[in-house]
């Protein structure tokens, strides 16, 4: 087996030896329950509320505004669920857009089926909603607007400071659920007028199982999980200390070197796409070329489909995912392909690389490699793609005879 | 996921590739759920099976019940190659996972759009095979959440 390539850094990400190295004591040493009143409970109220700060000031936000939660899926449920709740009063209709995740969008169906009605605004062929159209759709039961920091599958990054001030602006709420961006580019809660803010930290370099939900101080917003008073009663349950911690260093991590890793990232994403457009015929990069996460590449390969490019892919040791419907067991491809306009056929054949802080130039040249001589053999076995040559011949012959 | 079976056929295919002048072409499967297959037949007189190749666009499965059923219809005659179903398909690649199931199916139906083409061309009848559906699509039931 050759050594592994790992390119699904959006799916998850190695957890860093200093995140690892910080949470080590507190599953041994300092394992006390932070409600505990001795000094074993206060070192992990401690280690808790020094987390909490950590993570407040990566985003511009109070320590008393950062909720701790199970995940980013979590965060999102209870950011639409529990605003749906408190201002329903207000009115009944929510907006969001159709490449949100699947933790928004299902959320949202749950929210339709109790009496909500909701807006799912389309995006233009790189995935960027309209700020305009979502002016447009705001109305006087409006009481939230969810739509995402940046897309998961093709990367690009939504005009988030301008729905931000539309939002303000109609004194909408605003949720973004930026677990694909926080860590990866800056984010100022209040510069970009965010009220709620979904992250999680298994995406950049932390452990699975935490995230946090912002909640800007004066939104009216219930409890998520009844029981103790943990998270200003707001998600009771004893702190997932280890997480916590791990989670803050992770975010200090990430912090300290965003200049560097954005630059550095940036530039081996565009090597990469610039390989693959120039050596690949027939291959479409999808999302904005420059509105993007400086990690994600998405192309479409024409006749071939994800998932067996995905298993030869694998054979060499490289780690990627696609939207094929394959790979989510269901028929149907991915929502955020079809919703950028690609044929059904077309977004079954794509693929997601994202990079991480430890890829390399070499990684991604053994991959554009590989990836060349697969596409090539699948195209050989593909019935769409002797078709699309015997038109292309045919239609050759005939321009012949007319000359 | 897959079998080590289906993966041998799926990272080894057999009988890739086009007959030309086939004694019968079937295309079946539709890319919209992402899997075509299209099966050549090269028939002899005697109607026996001399060659079968295929072409398939779609997962690791499509393309390991493909190539397996071109090898488990080579040499029969036509009449026995009808009688080689999805399930004969499967149990030779050691099982499908369930949501792969519909794969089999399509190899299966592949193989009788040849031999619908074969028999329209040579104007005759084969007992038992009936004219192929064009595209196959399972419905499937959305869980309450």
């Amino acid at each position: 087996m050759k050594k592994t390539i790992y390119l699904d850094n959006a799916a998850t990400t190695k957890t860093a030896p200093e995140v690892v190295e910080a949470m080590l004591p507190y599953f041994t040493e300092f394992y006390g329950n932070a409600s505990s009143i001795y000094r074993l409970g206060a070192q992990s109220l401690q280690a808790v509320t020094a987390a909490r700060d950590v993570i407040a000031a990566s985003i511009g936000a109070d320590s008393s505004e950062i909720y701790f939660t199970a995940g980013g899926s979590e965060a999102d449920n209870w950011a639409l669920k529990a605003a749906a709740e408190a201002y329903r009063q207000k009115g009944r209709h929510i907006i969001t857009s159709k490449i949100e995740h699947h933790a928004v969008l299902h959320t949202c169906e749950y929210l339709e089926k109790s009496g909500f009605e909701i807006t799912y605004l389309d995006v233009d062929e790189c995935g960027l909603i309209s700020p305009e159209e979502l002016e447009e759709a705001i109305r006087p039961d409006t009481i939230l607007i969810s739509v995402m920091f940046a897309n998961n599958e093709i990367g690009t990054i939504e005009p988030i400071e301008e729905i931000g001030r539309i939002a303000r602006a109609h004194s909408v709420l605003f949720h973004t659920d930026a677990v694909q961006a926080y860590g990866q580019v800056p984010i100022d809660v209040d510069k970009l007028n965010i009220d709620m803010l979904s992250a999680s930290a298994h995406k950049m370099n932390g452990p699975k199982g935490i995230g946090f939900l912002y909640i800007r101080k004066g939104v009216k917003i219930r409890s998520f999980v009844h029981g103790g008073a943990q998270e200003r009663k707001r998600r009771a349950g004893t702190e997932n200390v280890t997480g916590i911690v791990g989670f803050a260093k992770a975010a200090e991590l990430s912090m300290a070197s965003m200049e560097e890793r954005i630059e550095r990232e940036t530039g081996l994403r565009d090597y990469l796409i610039a390989r693959i457009e120039k050596e690949i015929p027939f291959s479409r990069l999808n999302g904005h070329r420059t509105l993007r996460l400086p990690n994600n590449v998405n192309f479409c390969f024409r006749f071939i489909e994800g998932e067996s490019l995905l298993i030869k892919l694998d054979m060499q040791g490289i780690c990627a995912s696609s939207g094929s419907a394959c790979t989510s067991g269901s028929l149907d491809p991915s929502h955020v392909l079809l919703a950028i306009g690609l044929e059904h056929e077309i977004a079954h054949g794509s693929l997601r690389l994202t990079l991480g802080p430890e890829t390399t130039k070499e990684e991604l040249d053994q991959t554009v490699e590989a990836l060349k001589e697969i596409v090539k053999q699948l195209r050989g076995m593909s019935p769409l793609y002797e078709d699309f040559i015997k038109n292309k011949n045919s239609e050759l012959q005939e321009e012949s005879h007319v000359q | 996921m897959y079998s080590e079976k289906v993966m041998d056929h799926f990272e080894h295919p057999r009988n890739v590739g086009e007959i030309e002048n086939a004694s019968g072409v079937g295309t079946v499967g539709n890319a919209k759920c992402g899997d075509i297959m299209r099966i050549y037949l090269d028939i002899d007189d005697n109607q026996v099976i001399r060659d079968c190749k295929f072409k398939t666009f779609g997962c690791g499965a499509a393309v390991a019940t493909s190539s397996m059923a071109t090898e488990l219809v080579k040499g029969k005659t036509v009449t026995e190659a009808l009688a080689v179903t999805n399930q004969a398909v499967m149990e030779a690649l050691d099982g499908l996972p369930p949501v792969k199931v519909h794969c089999s199916l399509l190899a299966e139906e592949g193989i009788h759009a040849a031999l619908w083409d074969y028999a329209e061309k040579n104007h005759i009848q084969i007992e038992g095979l009936s004219k192929p559906k064009s595209d196959i699509s399972e419905e499937e039931a959305e869980e309450e959440y």
